[in-house]
């Protein structure tokens, strides 16, 4: 579904992305990892067209789909949830959920109730302001957001970040079936949540791809975890 | 997506009490309803009680430029873009009416060709100057108004056999007293109740205009633009819908103005002094609230009018501008949010804590 190549992105004079490839089969949850610093966020912003890449390659669905800018990406397919969520925080759980809805037709409102009924949380807090949420319910209402629309593949930026561990499993249990229906690119730090969900793994280490294999392989194998992820 | 609703938990227990179809927020089914229709209804009551002609003419002012702050207020309190032009548009507005009422001897078609001029003219320099500055950064459209808005002024000032250049021009005795065969726009009675009327819809239109979904995307846009482009939004496109209308409405206000002043010259009504002024109304008033605007113009308009008075009690209220700028000052320590952002928060909070 997705299929990047040589990705080179630079912010500002530093070279971040030098050489990332990678790619994502269809109706799988594919797991980047990596250390803090290797690039994992800077090439999601690269695929969204937020931190364009300056040469490489970004194939979605076949189609080269880079430097495009984000908001025709989105229209594409890909969703995004960033990692700090951002949640417009003037606004209801309600109007969130609106503004991001590019059509209000009957498909949408039935994906909506599918969101809420995988986040009943958000139901409780419907008419709150965003910026008043705790930070799991940010997350649902982000991940939410991004897949109300027609959204074939999902990029999830640490789903789990900065989350009481109640709210992780929450989390992640929603991914679990939004991945039924989703193709998934997650970034996460949290390994035993990307080893739950995820089925394949890249890990970036200095901005390049330096591995790839199966989550099950990575699960077994504690020298592969403590040589590239600095966990055991 | 292949959405698995089939697969969805069981609706009696987990489906949420949200409405399928989304209402709309319209003003009768909020609390503040009644508010707005006590105040209209008390502004309409107020020629019966004076006809002193300087309190209608005060008040019917600050009905258009609290019409003029709400459109700043859409650029700056709704969209998060500020501008150091705006009274441009104002100006066009202001000068179209002047410079018809002057040329055209029937005045039925003198005032369509003024709204129909400006209009155009306010959509056409609007969505042009967006269009070159909406896309950098928004220091760069607040240069660009300014730029685009001095080329205005020195335009009226050079262009001396149309403007009169800085001396302006006086079209009281262009005004019609009869206009439609109904409207005696001499009669200040009747411009005060046109500029109520204006007042009361464009407060309506602009409400109606936030609460739609295009004034929703403007909102987010202020919050983070990135996030607004990343699910699907085209920012630029929407900074310029925000830009065309608030630039339109100033340039009815505009209109409006002029048959209150019967007078335009290019600092009054172009200056970038004008857009300080309607920057003050919507800070005082409180950004992002629409009706804060109203009220930091209502605030400006009573305060500069009454410190003026005061010249004849002491010489130190010559300086009325310093005093004005003190009174400035204690509003925004008292009220950081504006005086309409901070009741509205404080209000919230007290509600919240019961």
């Amino acid at each position: 579904m997705l299929k990047v190549n040589q990705l080179q992105t630079y912010i500002e004079q530093f070279h971040i992305l030098q050489g990332v490839e990678f790619e994502v089969p269809e109706g799988q949850v594919t797991v980047i990892l990596g250390r803090n610093g290797a690039g994992k966020t800077t090439t999601m912003r690269s695929i969204m067209g937020l931190t364009p890449a300056k040469s490489g390659e970004i194939l979605f669905q076949g189609k080269n789909i880079m430097a495009l800018p984000p908001y025709v990406t989105a229209k594409k397919g890909i969703g995004y949830v960033p990692e700090d969520q951002d949640i417009f925080g003037t606004l209801t759980v309600e109007e969130n959920m609106r503004v991001a809805m590019r059509k209000e037709d009957k498909a949408t409102l039935e994906r909506q109730e599918w969101i809420l009924s995988l986040f009943p949380d958000l139901k409780a807090a419907w008419k709150r302001k965003g910026g008043n949420l705790s930070g799991g319910q940010k997350q649902m209402l982000s991940i939410g957001r991004a897949l109300v629309n027609e959204t074939p593949l999902l990029l999830i930026d640490e789903p789990s970040k900065g989350l009481a561990p109640i709210m992780v499993k929450k989390v992640m249990e929603a991914l679990q079936i939004i991945k039924n229906d989703t193709t998934v690119l997650l970034v996460e730090q949290n390994f035993m949540m990307a080893s739950r969900i995820g089925d394949y793994f890249y890990i970036l280490d200095e901005g390049r791809t330096v591995y790839q294999g199966e989550m099950e392989q990575l699960r077994k194998d504690e020298e592969l975890r403590k040589k590239y992820l600095g966990i055991s | 997506m292949k959405s698995n609703l089939n697969e969805m938990p069981n609706k009696t227990e987990t489906t949420p009490d949200v409405p399928r179809q989304f209402q709309r927020n319209t003003l009768m089914k909020q609390p503040n309803y009644w508010i707005f229709a006590a105040v209209t209804l008390l502004m309409m009551a107020v020629p019966l009680f004076t006809s002193s002609n300087s309190v209608l003419f005060m008040l019917t002012n600050i009905f258009i430029l609290g019409v003029f702050a709400m459109s700043y207020d859409l650029l700056l309190g709704y969209t998060g873009i500020i501008s150091f032009g705006h009274a441009m548009f104002f100006g066009i507005g202001a000068y179209s009416m002047g410079l018809s009422l002057r040329f055209f001897d029937n005045a039925e078609a003198g005032v369509l060709v003024a709204l129909a001029a400006a209009i155009v003219l306010c959509f056409i320099v609007s969505f042009f100057v967006g269009l070159l500055s909406l896309r950098l950064r928004d220091t760069f459209y607040a240069l660009i108004t300014l730029a685009v808005a001095t080329i205005f002024l020195i335009a009226a000032e050079q262009w001396r056999s149309l403007t009169r250049g800085s001396d302006g021009f006086n079209f009281t005795a262009d005004i019609p007293n009869n206009l439609f065969g109904f409207i005696n726009l001499l009669d200040r009675q009747t411009v005060y109740y046109l500029g109520l009327v204006f007042i009361v819809a464009m407060f309506l239109i602009m409400r109606r205009f936030i609460y739609s979904p295009v004034g929703r995307t403007l909102q987010a846009i202020r919050e983070n633009e990135n996030r607004v482009a990343s699910l699907g939004f085209n920012v630029l496109h929407y900074k310029l819908i925000s830009n065309v209308v608030a630039g339109v409405i100033a340039g009815l206000a505009g209109i409006m103005y002029a048959f209150s002043i019967r007078f335009v010259n290019p600092h009054s009504v172009l200056g970038v002094e004008l857009t300080i002024d309607v920057l003050l109304m919507t800070v005082i008033g409180g950004v992002g609230t629409l009706v804060g605007a109203i009220v930091g113009a209502g605030i400006i308009e009573i305060s500069s009018h009454w410190l003026m008075g005061l010249r004849d009690v002491h010489p130190i209220f010559e300086r009325w501008v310093i005093l004005f700028g003190i009174i400035f000052i204690l509003i925004v320590m008292f009220f950081p949010a504006g005086i309409v952002g901070t009741i509205r928060q404080k209000w919230k909070a007290r509600r919240s804590s019961l």
